[in-house]
């Protein structure tokens, strides 16, 4: 496939997601997923760390993707951002990590085809860890509407709080678990 | 975790995006950042006595500190989005600080060299050069709030445009007391300032705006 096919789809799933269409959402996530996948195993090579360092960076720029989508400007490429996000989380991990230049490897075309990919591994994150990070209440309501997949309205009704408070609760839900990852990610 | 469960996570009931929170939220800043400017402003050495108001050289202040704003405002608004690096317009700051560098060398070239302390040093170089940074703190606060909802990925020059901005929204604030009139006297000490609240905002923008 192409490039530019792949920005054109790519794209068009973007805007379709904004607009609130979950299934084009998925659709986006995945593709990105395998996108992000390839790029973070490429990366990662070069410094000797494995595939489930990858998922877990992975799932922390998916993460990314979603808490700051409201930053992608509708006119402007796809393909871009979502760069400048996974490298942004990249050069985080390196940080975080304190890996320097001198562990990445100057002879690494041995270690190019070392490693395959694989498809999808585990990352090393619990979901059921991360989420005791959380306040009880946004805990809560992560569990009805993100798992469980409750209305939002559903969801309202059963915590007894307005529909805005709910979507808001997720929102913040989901940035704190963006951050909880980024801390978990040290290894 | 498998990333298809993050998936189903992130893709169920999902909620369709704001339109123009950016601009919003940016706007909300910089007009509470700059009233909060004007407030410290009123509130500490307060507005210049209407007598020696001189509207030329207010003018001539604002245009230097008004100009940064607009650039940096507009970088802002660029580097809180990933994969828009601001890098040719980033240079487009250091335009302001060369012109009134210019013009206030060229100011000084006309004068007599008796006069020079007096156009550099005016009678309170000092309040000015604590009065702006003073005035930026609130606003420098604001656009790092601002900042952080979005996305920037160049921390540093982020932090650095943050302060560059926030200096400007100060020196704005500034300009509506300050009593010297003299072009080489801005050229300094406002550009010194402005400058170093930039400086300051670069320090701190890795630490303040990771996400």
């Amino acid at each position: 496939m192409n490039v530019t096919s792949t920005e054109s789809e790519l794209r068009a799933l973007m805007l379709a997601s904004s607009d609130g269409d979950g299934a084009a959402y998925r659709t986006l996530l995945e593709r990105l997923g395998a996108q992000l996948r390839a790029y973070f195993r490429g990366q990662l090579n070069r410094i000797n760390r494995g595939a489930v360092e990858a998922e877990d960076l992975v799932q922390e720029a998916l993460l990314a993707v979603h808490t700051r989508r409201h930053t992608y400007d509708p006119s402007q490429l796809f393909t871009p951002w979502v760069y400048a996000i996974a490298r942004y989380k990249f050069i985080d991990y390196l940080r975080r990590t304190k890996v320097s230049a001198k562990d990445i490897p100057v002879d690494e075309t041995d270690e190019l085809t070392a490693r395959d990919d694989h498809g999808p591994v585990e990352s090393s994150l619990d979901l059921d860890r991360l989420l005791t990070g959380l306040s009880p209440k946004v805990k809560q309501i992560i569990q009805y509407v993100k798992l469980d997949g409750l209305s939002v309205s559903e969801a309202a009704t059963r915590c007894g709080m307005s529909e805005s408070a709910v979507k808001v609760s997720v929102h913040r839900g989901l940035k704190a678990l963006a951050l909880l990852m980024s801390k978990e990610n040290r290894v | 975790m498998k990333t298809d469960q993050l998936i189903d996570i992130l893709s169920t009931n999902l909620e369709p995006v704001k339109r123009g929170q950016i601009a919003k939220t940016l706007a909300l800043a910089l007009i509470v950042g700059g009233a909060a400017a004007f407030c410290v402003m009123l509130s500490t050495v307060g507005l210049r006595s209407g007598l020696t108001f001189s509207l030329h050289f207010l003018a001539l202040k604002l245009l230097f500190t008004l100009s940064l704003l607009g650039i940096g405002t507009v970088l802002l608004a660029r580097l809180t989005r990933p994969g828009q690096s601001g890098k040719k317009l980033s240079t487009l700051t250091y335009l302001p600080f060369l012109v009134i560098a210019i013009t206030g060398a060229v100011a000084l070239g006309f004068e007599n060299p008796m006069m020079w302390g007096r156009m550099l040093l005016g009678m309170n170089w000092v309040t000015c050069l604590l009065c702006i940074p003073l005035f930026a703190v609130v606003p420098f606060v604001a656009l790092i709030w601002f900042l952080r909802k979005g996305a920037p990925t160049d921390l540093r020059r982020t932090g650095a445009i943050a302060g560059l901005v926030a200096g400007a929204l100060g020196a704005t604030a500034y300009a509506f007391h300050c009593p010297d009139d003299s072009i080489s006297f801005i050229a300094i000490w406002y550009g010194a300032m402005v400058a170093l609240c930039a400086f300051v905002g670069a320090l701190l923008g890795p630490r303040l705006l990771r996400w």
